[in-house]
């Protein structure tokens, strides 16, 4: 095979990501795309799960689903209305830091889109009298994950490595959405929907001068507030084992890692790629393909601003699950001893290629430069991030996991019997 | 524009291609008419399990060289299976054309080596139980059984663990035999492709795929029994399940309907996932977590899906809110605006997705499969943006009048 990376024709150059702060505090990025047909934004808020207060866990979701009930001089109906006929894919999600809301469209809807965007976020009505729906909107996404072994293992495993603050997920649980009422929906939004800290990130067939206008227009005189620092994690290492009568034994495990924007990350990140990225990567030749020990099998790193972590999940049938545990782990535990550079540059072929690829997508365009921007502060060029991975070098893998071998598991299972851990 | 482009080689197998330079990237696929719906009970389950002995190895290949060359190539690559096709597939970079095309190719010989159909084996019987305890819990697999009968359209395509368990290596080759002759197969490719290159390697290629024969003859199934491990009631036994699962099943446009395209939009107004009328009933209110509907086009024949899962304590309440919707809509039909509406999103989302290559395969891979036909992006415009209100009375007349199928996972 070919080992050099493919970066020279860099699509990236045609493309100039440009960044904008606005004086109300909010920050614009923009990357045109002028061969695409298409448009896409992310609006990034600083109104995540680490704001909310201690007692009041998912009411950040709560108010990112209430600021959608009407808006500006629009109902709820009249909002879904006019996004279905501009077209847009739209999605909206609360995460630990964040509140985001983004959309795609066909190009010639993006004014309109913004312009509604601006409503939804600075002119909510928050109807009271819609409270309790929301509420049970959140209470449903409660128990389906309660009947989903594989997101109640991965739920719980955050939530043990991060620590009750940072850990928890944005849905709260049955006590907490019940003590949320109308003050705290109000309170909450007036104390974290500000300019402060917020992003805004457009890809597509757009032109830089005229969406700063727009975003000038919708977004200039939006109030400012300062936002506080993450608070630190405090999870800590620990086996726990939920009994189910399931047909596998659902295996959720994580352990502590550096977070996007250190100087190793990369290269503690191709570790990861050449454990679970693709078929011929370890844990799904060694795992599956070689002892047929499960169908799913996979590791992915995790970042917040100021604390990162390694995640993985197998599947399988309870005589096989300790052998899968056992496997995995070592598997991880062994992955400096042989590396081979062939691995490092079929992940490197990867990560190119996934880079070219992403120039025919303005919505995952836009959603990296916000995650971009808040973890690092500023935008991250395709050519610069090629560059990095291109200059990667085994010894630089090698290294980096020698010095940091995975320790201070936090493991949970699922399933009809405990496993030795 | 995308250009389209076509040949039938002389051993019958197809090839199709939508072109367009200006793409970064290219995809490729075998659409291969081989799906649960061809098997008989004996091979229940076959088709899958082919599909993933397919990855393991050909006479110039092992099974580790093939998954580490589809990794050296960067791209996205995997494979499914669904009642009616098998389909292989992969999305990389233009300059690696020559090489995706070698090892996909190369792929539709395996050897199929017994050792390796052992440790397959325990990985579907992973798959299988990963199901079972996934919400509705095979609920969806069951429906299908009753309505379609268990075998023909209703087949589950991943088997039973009695089926997978009695497999045999000789029966699968038989099988690959049979379904794998290249009048069964197109190949599929989008974006930045060289067509005239595709097609004179194919044609090398691909010659001898005409010689493949099977050998055993399996009985017809008796229509009277109940294939094993398959159960036909009505309730879907599961153990701790917190929500409601209610499936309904009832009558469709296949594929080859003119009514699809209007089906498609009055799925859009009931049943969307965002401003539907399930939505803003069911759903904006909090009485249930899921509350959706829609077709599933066959090549000869069609379902139509309502899907509701919330507490059990609601379940007949919103079962009732489902039915009057449904009557509802029946009797009075839709508003312009809602159709309006609906044209609105549905397009921009066929424009939208059409900006990738690996989302054009799909469409175009199984339409030449099954249908011999083409359908570019303008012509589905016009399709769905020339459905009237008149068209989607008269489907939601056909398919939603008559009570469906009802199946219960709680």
């Amino acid at each position: 095979m070919s080992t050099s990376t493919p970066s020279s024709a860099d699509p990236s150059s045609q493309s100039e990501i440009t960044t904008h702060p606005l004086p109300c505090g909010m920050t614009v990025l923009v990357q045109p795309m002028p061969w695409l047909r298409t448009a896409a934004f992310t609006l990034s808020l600083r109104s995540g799960i680490q704001t909310e207060p201690d007692n009041r866990a998912g009411l950040a979701s709560m108010v990112c689903e209430m600021v959608q009930r009407g808006a500006g001089s629009f109902s709820s109906r009249d909002l879904v209305a006019m996004q279905d006929n501009l077209g847009m894919d739209r999605n909206s999600g609360v995460s630990t830091a964040t509140s985001s809301f983004g959309a795609a469209m066909p190009s010639e809807s993006f004014g309109e889109a913004l312009n509604l965007y601006a409503d939804i976020v600075r002119r909510p009505h928050l109807p009271a009298d819609q409270i309790e729906d929301a509420r049970m909107m959140m209470i449903q996404e409660l128990r389906a994950i309660e009947d989903e072994p594989t997101q109640r293992v991965m739920k719980r495993v955050r939530e043990l490595h991060y620590g009750s603050r940072l850990g928890r997920g944005n849905q709260g649980t049955m006590e907490s959405l019940a003590a949320i009422n109308s003050d705290d929906i109000r309170q909450f939004y007036q104390a974290n929907y500000h300019a402060g800290g917020a992003i805004l990130t457009v890809a597509g067939r757009v032109e830089a001068d005229t969406v700063v206008q727009l975003a000038q227009e919708a977004f200039g005189d939006w109030r400012t507030e300062d936002v506080d620092d993450a608070p630190l994690p405090s999870g800590a290492p620990v086996y726990e084992h939920i009994q189910a009568a399931s047909s596998q034994t659902h295996i959720a495990f994580a352990f502590p890692s550096i977070p996007y924007g250190h100087p190793d990350y990369f290269a503690m990140r191709a570790g990861i790629g050449i454990l679970s990225d693709g078929m011929s990567s370890r844990l799904f030749d060694r795992v599956r393909e070689k002892r047929g020990l499960c169908y799913t099998v996979s590791a992915s790193c995790h970042s917040l601003i100021n604390a990162g972590g390694v995640f993985g999940y197998a599947g399988t049938t309870p005589a096989r699950a300790q052998e899968t545990l056992d496997v995995t782990l070592g598997e991880i535990r062994n992955l400096p001893s042989d590396l081979e550079q062939s691995e490092l540059d079929r992940w490197k072929v990867r990560i190119e290629s996934g880079l070219i690829m992403e120039q025919e997508s303005s919505a995952s365009r836009a959603s990296s430069l916000a995650s971009d921007f808040y973890q690092i502060g500023r935008a991250m060029p395709t050519a610069e991030l090629s560059g990095i991975i291109e200059a990667l070098t085994l010894d630089d893998v090698k290294g980096y996991w020698e010095k940091h071998p995975p320790s201070d598991y936090r493991i949970v299972t699922l399933g009809p019997e405990k496993l030795n851990v | 524009m995308p250009k389209f482009q076509q040949a039938t080689l002389a051993n019958g197998l197809r090839i199709v291609a939508e072109t367009d330079p200006r793409n970064y990237s290219m995809s490729l696929g075998y659409f291969v008419q081989a799906g649960s719906r061809n098997e008989l009970d004996p091979q229940s389950g076959l088709s899958h399990f082919l599909e993933h002995m397919m990855f393991k190895g050909t006479q110039r290949r092992s099974a580790e060289d093939v998954n580490r060359e589809l990794d050296e190539l960067g791209g996205q690559s995997n494979a499914y299976t669904s009642e009616e096709q098998t389909v292989y597939y992969a999305t990389v970079l233009p300059k690696f054309q020559d090489r995706i095309v070698d090892l996909l190719t190369d792929m539709m010989s395996p050897i199929l080596d017994g050792d390796e159909f052992e440790t397959e084996r325990n990985v579907i019987l992973e798959e299988i139980a990963k199901y079972e305890d996934q919400p509705p819990f095979g609920g969806f697999e069951r429906a299908m059984e009753i309505y379609f009968s268990p075998r023909g359209l209703g087949r589950r395509v991943l088997g039973t663990s009695e089926s997978i368990e009695a497999m045999t290596a000789e029966r699968m080759r038989d099988y690959f035999n049979q379904r794998y002759r290249p009048e069964n197969i197109v190949l599929a490719a989008s974006g930045n492709v060289d067509f005239d290159a595709l097609v004179a390697e194919i044609d090398q290629r691909t010659a001898s795929w005409a010689d493949r024969v099977a050998t055993e003859t399996l009985p017809a199934d008796d229509a009277d029994s109940i294939p094993e491990g398959i159960e036909l009631s009505n309730r879907v036994a599961t153990p701790d399940a917190v929500q409601a699962y209610c499936i309904q099943i009832g009558n469709g446009p296949s594929s080859a309907s003119s009514q699809r395209h209007a089906a498609r939009l009055l799925a859009s107004i009931l049943g969307d996932e965002g401003g539907s009328r399930f939505f803003w009933d069911l759903i904006d209110t909090g009485r249930a977590e899921v509350a959706t509907c829609w077709p599933q086009e066959f090549s000869d024949r069609g379902a139509w899906f309502n899907y509701l899962v919330c507490v059990p304590d609601d379940l007949e309440s919103n079962q009732r809110f489902m039915r009057e919707i449904i009557h509802n809509v029946v009797e009075k039909g839709v508003t312009k605006e809602e159709l309006e509406q609906a044209i609105n999103k549905t397009a921009a989302g066929y424009i939208m997705q059409s900006e990738r290559p690996s989302n054009r395969l799909f469409s175009i891979g199984s339409r030449w499969l099954i249908h011999n036909e083409y359908v570019d992006l303008d012509q589905s415009l016009t399709n769905i943006r020339s459905v009237d209100q008149a068209a989607i009375a008269e489907v939601a007349e056909t398919y939603l009048s008559e009570e469906p199928t009802e199946i219960l996972a709680c």
